[in-house]
Parts: structure tokens; sequence; C-alpha cells
């Protein structure tokens, strides 16, 4: 290519959203992008008002910027990312579906999104009439009890749980040492156990990645606060003897947590509640579509059995005898607060749109996840390794045994899937599975789309077989490959900082 | 179902390709006794139009055609309709955790933005991706002063946000920390002489919340001066984010756990909102949550990642820093894009404004017979006023003028009852301050 | 790369070379590949006490974090303070500019008892073959 062209693109690239720099980068003095309305009382003195702790002047750095560069900035900058709203992400236990438009709109209502919680109680009817009603459709969908819907995320909630667990153990005269999470277990659950102030004691599933019966037995004692469960579990697979789980767990007086981040294979279709489920969580930013947002916000509400309700976090909603509601903060064995002011509002107002838009048939929903899932799993059993053979519900795992023989991993597949149009799988996880692709389409993805992402995992097993080394080098169609992920952990560049200023010469 | 895209035909195809005849084959892995034989009794199915009629029902049942005064943690400024075109944009709301950084390097640039942006504020040097709000981060500071200094008692200003103290006492009852409420002095500020006779080596951290729950602005030099003697952190809470536009940051601070909802999030009865921990890159190791690093790819092009990921849940399990996963990344980004294009002169501007409105609010209700400023310490939006009669019972009154009164601060201070915490921000009218002015001096006139 | 003759080996993959009565400490070859790029080590302070068979420090790297135990008893006498700015001379030298910590032992004699070069290579066959299988 000769240098003058080179040039040109360069330059000419710069107008295209290849090449947007930070917007501190675009920053000049004295550029505006914000007017305010004219000041309609007298002005004060900051010097005077504050005293030596007045800031003379202005935020060193902020940017300075005009309206229209702000727009095209941020929106050049979304132009990199994927989306749901462009195509599949099969990420294992995220539950990547669709997040409805609708319930934008009515997150943003006036008189939604502008209540503040210390307003008037009689003021905040509305509010409490849509909170009333999700907690009522979370309470049918999971079959439990009661209900808190104040954690701001699954790993709050798990939280949430474990404290709730405590108070009822600490109430019985032991608040006992230990929580047993199985080797396949999200990340958050062991880490949520240290700060519920328990110990972690890990227990091995068994050939079939479930929990060891016998194992269990031995392991589960007086000390052990309880079990948390995923169920399905992170394979995608129904852990058929949760009755047996339950009846261990309670003849020791331990309790049944379960992690409802699978939630999404279950709903309409059965109920926790019915299970022995003690108390769980349930994760809105994943079965129930609240939009993901690059990393939320999400929101945990936890559901227990009745005698775990003196606990719940204050405040609790109350319907009074006259059909309005109050908040009750006299709840003298509550744990307590896990966060200030009543929850992730927003986040839950769009679960309830999307529980109201789908009504009874959300096991509509359900069917079609595992549809999906099985459609998926039916069409790449043999193309790659199956390390478990039950049946899936609404995720499958699969492990990159097969292609691992020809130098290629579960990452390098994942990175060439990207060239595919597709995001990748979740890589790496479960734990027990070494080399897991963990599939999980959801039910949003229609048969055109679970054809497409089959062929191209069909494509890259054959270029594993052909010529492994455009999967091993993948991605290529990407603005940016390969990150120094490794440079970036060593030397942490974490936030822009203006260029050094040269003394004595002008900018 | 609208949501769902199969044809019946597609879902026999896919039934037969599968080689099962029933979805219901699909579930037998689910013991037959659990499997629910009827459809959950949930109401619905809605239409769209049924779907937002049902929201605008609720929406007219709440306090619309009312002007607040109210602040206490949560405030009402003004937000670009700029703001929402970013976060609505499909890119934005529906992406995922940028974990596969090729995919996301809007959101990860973004999130770069967002970091540098809260350094800027705070003077600290390194800031994290967002917890779940202010009384998270605070909570979540306190837990890393512990783990950096080994020590397990925290004294905490008894003028930090009541809601805020709560959730720490949730979380510390259960990791053996011992929180101990320090009492405020007649300036309305943390009581120095206390926390002298508290401040022992067996303190991790110091907390104060500036400005304070009662909106006064805490002297930071001389408590971290304290702190410090003793080996002990300094965390800072800031609830009120916009002050930082007028007042120098807390760079006395150790720790700065700060709620951002005053940079382009509505108010929505409590959340979702941003919490921020911002501290010294030598404690980088011990901060929660994620952190987007810079760096460069294949070809020497900048990108950013994810980093320092073995702090966290999912490679560090028990030993994480935090159990902390989903976060409020969404909300991070209206805060960036609010502030960018407030800039720097318009945080400036916004911020002068709400000081003007308040001191001219203050000075309006002192002119009423009875009412008196109760502390004499600086503020910046929020202030405290004593009224010769219980503030619910004015309150009511002026609800009857459709104004929603100032905050009581009896319900959480006992020992001040009579005392109103009033806000006043841009968004309030000279109009409007004038109305609330006229229907207090009213309301204290009506007989009892 | 070949196990130095000298040195003893762990079952975790541990390296002590040692000279009278104090000793250098560091992770094999076999341990930093299957680590990948190391970012960080946390190391003790001079003085720290180490137990046999307990964890003193850690070593990370992008995605993971391993942690190191002691080959022997003893005390701390020098941590490598180069890791902290090239923490990718693990990598690069493991047995040599790559050490851990310098300790003088409490019990010289604790060492023979470790797995000398031969076996150590042994032991790492048998992983790999089992790791493959």
């Amino acid at each position: 290519m000769k240098k003058g062209m080179n040039e040109k693109i360069k330059t000419a690239s710069r107008h295209t959203n290849r090449n947007e720099g930070l917007i501190f980068e675009r920053s000049s003095p004295h550029k505006r992008a914000f007017d305010l309305p004219p000041l309609d009382v007298p002005a004060a003195d900051p010097e005077k008002a504050l005293g030596k702790i007045h800031r003379s002047e202005g935020v060193e750095g902020f940017p300075e910027v005009s309206e229209i560069e702000v727009l095209r900035h941020f929106t050049r900058l979304s132009t990199w990312n994927f989306a749901i709203d462009l195509g599949m992400y099969p990420l294992g236990s995220c539950t990547m579906k669709y997040n409805p438009r609708v319930n934008e709109l009515v997150a943003r209502l006036p008189g939604i999104a502008t209540e503040h919680p210390s307003q008037p109680q009689e003021l905040s009817q509305g509010c409490f009439k849509i909170l009333s009603l999700l907690e009522k459709c979370l309470l049918e969908i999971t079959g439990m009890e009661a209900i808190t819907l104040q954690p701001a995320a699954g790993a709050q909630g798990e939280l949430t749980g474990l404290l709730l667990a405590r108070a009822h153990h600490q109430k019985n005269g032991n608040p006992r040492k230990k929580v047993l999470i199985p080797d396949s277990a999200h990340g958050t659950n062991p880490a949520t156990v240290v700060i519920a102030g328990y110990e972690v004691e890990n227990i091995k599933s068994n050939a079939d990645g479930q929990v060891d019966i016998a194992k269990l037995r031995e392991q589960v004692t007086e000390d052990v606060a309880a079990l948390m469960l995923t169920n399905p579990s992170t394979l995608g697979i129904f852990e058929q003897q949760i009755p047996e789980i339950a009846e261990i767990l309670h003849s020791k007086g331990a309790l049944l947590y379960m992690d409802g981040a699978n939630m999404n294979a279950l709903t309409g279709v059965t109920q926790p509640g019915r299970m022995g489920v003690d108390v769980m969580h349930l994760n809105l930013h994943k079965t129930f579509s609240t939009p993901h947002g690059g990393g939320g916000p999400g929101a945990g509400p936890v559901a227990v059995k009745k005698f775990l309700e003196p606990f719940l976090p204050i405040p609790v909603l109350m319907e009074k005898p006259d059909g309005k509601f109050a908040l009750d903060y006299q709840r003298k064995e509550s744990i307590g607060r896990v966060r200030a002011f009543g929850g992730n509002f927003g986040v839950l107002v769009r679960a309830l749109a999307y529980i109201l838009a789908y009504g009874p048939e959300v096991r509509l929903a359900t069917e079609d996840a595992v549809l999906n899932a099985n459609y998926i799993r039916k069409n790449l059993e043999g193309v790659y390794d199956l390390p478990y053979k039950r049946p899936s519900m609404h995720e499958v795992v699969f492990s990159d045994a097969i292609q691992k023989r020809r130098g290629v991993n579960t990452m390098d597949i994942a990175k060439r899937l990207i060239d595919y149009g597709f995001h990748p799988y979740t890589t790496a996880f479960p734990l027990i599975v070494p080399g897991a692709l963990m599939i999980e389409p959801t039910e949003s993805e229609s048969k055109q789309e679970c054809d497409y992402f089959i062929e191209a995992m069909k494509d890259i097993a054959e270029e594993v077989e052909k010529q492994p080394e455009i999967v091993k080098t993948a991605p290529h169609t990407t603005r940016v490959r390969r990150l120094d992920e490794v440079a970036a952990a060593r030397k942490p560049i974490l936030r822009w900082k203006p260029p050094e200023k040269h003394s004595g010469a002008a900018g | 179902m609208r949501y769902l895209p199969k044809s019946p035909a597609e879902r026999q195809e896919m039934l037969a390709s599968i080689g099962v005849k029933s979805i219901d084959e699909l579930f037998s892995s689910i013991p037959e006794a659990y499997r629910l034989k009827e459809p959950l009794k949930l109401p619905g199915p809605f239409s769209e139009a049924e779907v937002v009629q049902y929201f605008e029902e609720r929406a007219n049942e709440n306090s619309r055609g009312y002007t607040s005064f109210l602040g206490a943690g949560i405030y009402s400024h003004l937000r670009s309709v700029v703001t929402d075109t970013i976060l609505q944009r499909g890119e934005f709301l529906t992406s995922y955790t940028p974990y596969q950084a090729e995919m996301a390097q809007g959101t990860l640039q973004a999130i770069f933005e967002f970091q540098t942006l809260m350094c800027q504020l705070t003077g600290q040097e390194v800031a994290n991706a967002s917890m779940y709000d202010g009384s998270t981060a605070t909570t979540e500071a306190v837990l890393m002063a512990e783990r950096l200094t080994g020590r397990q008692r925290v004294l905490v200003a008894r003028s930090v946000h009541p809601e805020y103290r709560g959730v720490l006492r949730t979380y510390a009852k259960n990791s053996g920390l011992h929180v101990e409420e320090l009492p405020f002095s007649a300036t309305g500020t943390l009581d120095t002489n206390a926390l002298k006779s508290a401040l022992k080596d067996d303190v991790c951290a110091v907390v104060v919340q500036s400005p304070n729950f009662f909106g006064a602005m805490e002297e930071l030099q001389p408590v971290a001066g304290m702190a410090r003697r003793a080996g002990a952190l300094l965390v800072v809470a800031i609830t009120e984010a916009l002050s930082l536009g007028l007042v120098k940051p807390p760079e006395e601070a150790d720790i700065v756990a700060m709620e951002g909802q005053s940079f382009g999030l509505a108010p929505s009865y409590g959340g979702p909102f941003v919490g921020v921990i911002a501290s010294r890159e030598k404690y980088v190791r011990q901060m929660p949550g994620r952190l987007a690093g810079q760096t460069t790819d294949l070809e020497g092009r900048r990108g950013f990642v994810l980093t320092l990921a073995t702090r966290e849940q999912h490679i560090r399990r028990e030993k994480a820093t935090s159990n902390i996963c989903t976060n409020q990344a969404l909300c991070a980004l209206a805060a960036t894009v609010h502030l960018s294009l407030l800039g720097k002169e318009g945080i400036r501007e916004m911020a002068e404004q709400n000081l003007a409105k308040a001191q001219f609010t203050l000075t309006e209700l002192e002119k009423i017979p009875g009412v008196k400023r109760t502390f004499c310490a600086p503020f910046f939006n929020e202030f405290t006023v004593e009224l010769p009669r219980s503030v619910k019972i004015v309150n009511t009154e002026l609800l009857k003028s459709k104004i929603i009164g100032p905050y009581v601060l009896g319900s959480a201070y006992p020992e001040i009852t009579k005392h109103a915490l009033v806000c006043v921000t841009e968004t309030t009218s000279r109009k409007d301050i004038e109305r609330f002015v006229g229907a207090l001096k009213d309301a204290l006139l009506v007989p009892v | 790369m070949a196990y130095p003759t000298q040195y003893r080996y762990t079952k975790e993959h541990e390296w002590i070379e040692a000279q009278g009565d104090t000793a250098k400490i560091g992770i094999t070859d076999y341990a930093q590949h299957e680590l990948g790029d190391v970012v960080f080590v946390e190391l003790p302070a001079a003085g720290a006490k180490l137990e046999r068979g307990k964890s003193f420090g850690s070593v990370e790297s992008v995605k993971a974090v391993s942690d190191i135990y002691a080959p022997a008893s003893g005390q701390v006498v020098e941590a490598n303070a180069e890791l902290q700015n090239k923490p990718e001379a693990i990598n690069n030298d493991p047995h040599g500019a790559g050490w851990l910590v310098k300790v003088k032992l409490a019990n010289p004699a604790d060492i023979s008892s470790l797995m000398d070069a031969a076996a150590y290579e042994a032991f790492i066959a048998e992983q790999k073959k089992e790791a493959s299988a």
C-alpha cells in the first residue's frame, strides 16, 4: 500500500467512528454543552458562604465540549459494542433475553421516575401498588411465602439470604459456622459466604455433575447453616435429587438456599417453593428481562418461607385494612437494611412490565428457552465434546476436549465466534468442566438465529481441523484485536491524565 | 406472544430435530410431583398499550403536581434529554458486562471516562466502575479499610446519613466489625472531642459525610490529622455529589464513597443510582468492584479492558475483595454523559445556582418569627431550620398547598425534634420558594 | 528447561535451594507455565515467619491466583524486590532471577525429604499425562 494512500485513509478514518478519542481529548477551554435557565434569585458569594473549602478553580481536566460533540462521542462509542439488539449472546447463566422497549418508557413516566422515597406515604400509593403487585407475582412464580425487593443485584440477594439464614439460626441458639457450596457454583456464592461471616466448605459434584448425596450426608452437620444450590445447576441440568437434598439438610436444621440465576428454566413449569427451598434469590436482570446496560443495574429480590419472614430487611411493605399501603419499620427481628431507600425501583418497574406482558403465558418463554438449548445441543453433539450426558434444560455445557488435540482451546473458539457475528458463550466456567463452552440461547432467539449459531460453531470446528491458526489468532474482524491484558494488569492505567505541561512552552 | 420469535411450525421442526414429540418431554428431568398442572395465576397477558396504561394509572396515584423540598440523600437536578438519548441506544442499553473486551470497547471506554471524572471530582488517584449506591459504597469502603489495616473498630459520625449507617451496621454485624457512633456538636458537624477520646490504635476507619446529613460541611483537615495519627483511614461519604462543583475535593480522605445520583439519574423512588469508590493508587488492589484499564492491542491501537480482576469474585471466590458482580454500569454511563454535558463551567454554574437558591430560601425563612437556622456550619443546597412547632404538623398543612415539605429530622434524630432539613436545588423556581415560605408562615399560624 | 539438580522440589511446584542454614525459594518452570504471564506477586516482609506446608504469599496472572506454599519452616530474610516492577522475571527465569524469598531455615534437615530434580521431573511428567487423559 502506498504511503500516501495510508495517510489519506488515516485522516479519513478519523472522521468515522474508528478512532474516537476520550472526551477529555476533545475538550477545549470554554466550550459548553449545557445551559441553565437564568438565576431568578440573588447570586450568593461562594467565598463568603463556604469559606476556605470553596473550590476557587474549576474541576481540573473536566470536559469542555459542545452538545453535538457529546452526542457524537457517545454514539460512536456505542457502535463499538455488541448488544442483544444486534444479535445473540449465548452466555450461559446470563439469560441474555430481549429487553422489551416498553419497559424503558414506563420506567421514565413522570410520576414514576420522579418520586422520592421520603415523600409522604399517601403520595406514594402508586409506587406501593407497583411493589406489592411485583411481590405477589414473584411469590406466585417461585411458590415461596414472603419476599424482599431491596437487594440491588444477585450477589446482594445472596448476602441478604444468608443473613436471613443466620438470623434464624441465631434465634435457635446456634448461628452455625459454615455454608456448603458445590464446586460448580458461580463465584459470587463463596465470596458472599465470607461476607456473611461464614466459612466456605466445598462439596464435590458426582460424575453426573450433580450434588453427591453420600458426600452431602457426611458433610451436613449441625455446624452447617445452609447449602447454596443453583437449580438447574450451572451445567444446565436439573438437580433431580432435590427432595433428598432438602431432607438431609432439614434433618440437621440446615437450610436449603437456591441461587435463582437459572429460573429461566423453571418459570411457569415448576416452583422452587415446592422443592423444599427455604430461601432463594432471583436475578431480575436475567430471567425478568431488565437490561444489562453493560453491567447493571440489576435487582436481586429474595423470597423466603414463612419462618424467615420476621427477619426480612426493613422496611416491609404492608397492606392496611383500608386497602392503602404503608411501610413497616417496626420489625424487631429484622436483619436491618441492606441498602439505603427501597431498592432499585426503576429495575423493579421494568420487571413488572415484563411479567404483565406475559401474564400466565410466561411458561411459553421457559419452553422456548429449553427448546432452543436442546436444539443447539442436539445439533452440536459429536462436533464438540459433551462431558455430562444428562438432559439439558435452558443451557448446555460442552468442552473443548476434541479441539484441544489440535492445540485449540475454548477461548480461541470463543474469539473466532466473534468473526461469525456472535458474542462468545461463557468460557472457562463452571470450574468443574475444564475448557467449558457454556451456551444459553434464551427464548429470544428464532430458529434462524439458532441455525446460524449452529452453522458457525460447526464451521469453526472444521477450521480447527483444517486451519487451526485462523482460530488461534482470532478475532480478525474487530476494531481492536487481542488486547494486552497482561500489560493492563502489570502497570494499570485506570484514568486519563492531562499531558504534562512543559514549563515555558505554550500549550 | 410478541417477544417469542417462533412460529408453531418452527417449534415442531425443532422438536423433530431433537427427536421428541412434545415440549413436555424436554422437562422430563423435573420430577412429576413438582410440575405445575395449571398456568400461574398472574395478571395479563397485556398488550403494549395495556402495560403503558397500567403504569400511567400508578403514576397518577403518586406525587404529580407537587413541589418538593426534600433532599436527604436524593436530589432533584436538571437532566439533559441527550443523556437519555445515549442511554436508550440499544448498544449501550442491551449490552453485557464487558468481559469480552473486543466486543465492548464502547462500554469500556465509557467506564474509563467515568473513572477519570470521579477522580477529577474527588481529588483521588483511582476510582472504580461503580458500586450499587452511596450506602453500599460507604460500607465497602469501611470493609476495605478493615482489610488494609487489619483492625476491627469503626468510628462513624452520627451526622452521616441514617440509612447509610443502617447498612453499615447490617454488614458489620456479620464480619466482626465493631461500629461506634460519634455525636455531632452544636455546629452540626462531627464532635472532634468525642473523636479524640474514641480514637485508639484499634480503629480501622473514621467515617464522616460532607456535606453531612444536616447539609453542613464537615471540617475534614483536623479529622484527617487525628485519624492519621491513630493509624486509621479516613472515609468520606458524599451524598450530594454536585457539591464538588463548588467545594474543594476531599483530598485528605483515604477513601471517598460517593453517591452519583445527582449526575443525570432521576430520583426514581430510591434507585437505581450509582455508588463510587475512589482512593489512593497504593490501595487499588484492595478496592472492590470492576476497574477498566487502558492498554494496547496487537497492532498498537489503544483499547480498554477490565483489569486487576484477580480481586474479584469470579477469580478469587472466597478471598475476593467483595462479592459484587453486576454493578450499575448504565447509571455510571448516565453520569458520564451528564458530566460531559455539564462540563467544567456548567457544573460550577449549576452548583452556584444551588447555593444561591438555598441561601435565598434560608434568608426568607428566617424572616418568619420563630424560625431559626439550627447549625452555623457552611452549607451547600441543604440546611436545617428549627420551627416553633412540630414539623410533621406543618408538613400536613403544606400538603394542602401541594407542597411536600422538608425532611422531619426528629424521626432519625430524636434529640432534635422540631427541626427540618430543607433542600433547594436549581430546579426550584423563586416563585415556588416564595410560595413555600408563605405557606409555611401560614401553617405556623394555624391553631393547633 | 532442565531442573537444577542442586534444588529440591515440592508437589505444589515450589523449589528450594539451600546453602547451609539459609535458602532461596521460588516456583518452578512448570508452575510459571501453567500460570501464564505473571502480573503481580504478593510476598511477606523480612522477618515474617514461614511454616512448612502453609501458604506465605501468592502469584497472580491475569486470570488466576496461585498460593505459594513454604517448602520448609523458617524466617524471611529478604523478599525479591525486583518482582514489584518486573514480575515477568518469574516467567523468564523462574529458577534464577525469579526467586521469591530468601529464608533462614528453622531446620535445614527438612529439605532432604523433598523431591530431587529427577523425582520432580517424573512427577510433572505424570501430571501432564493425567491432564491429557
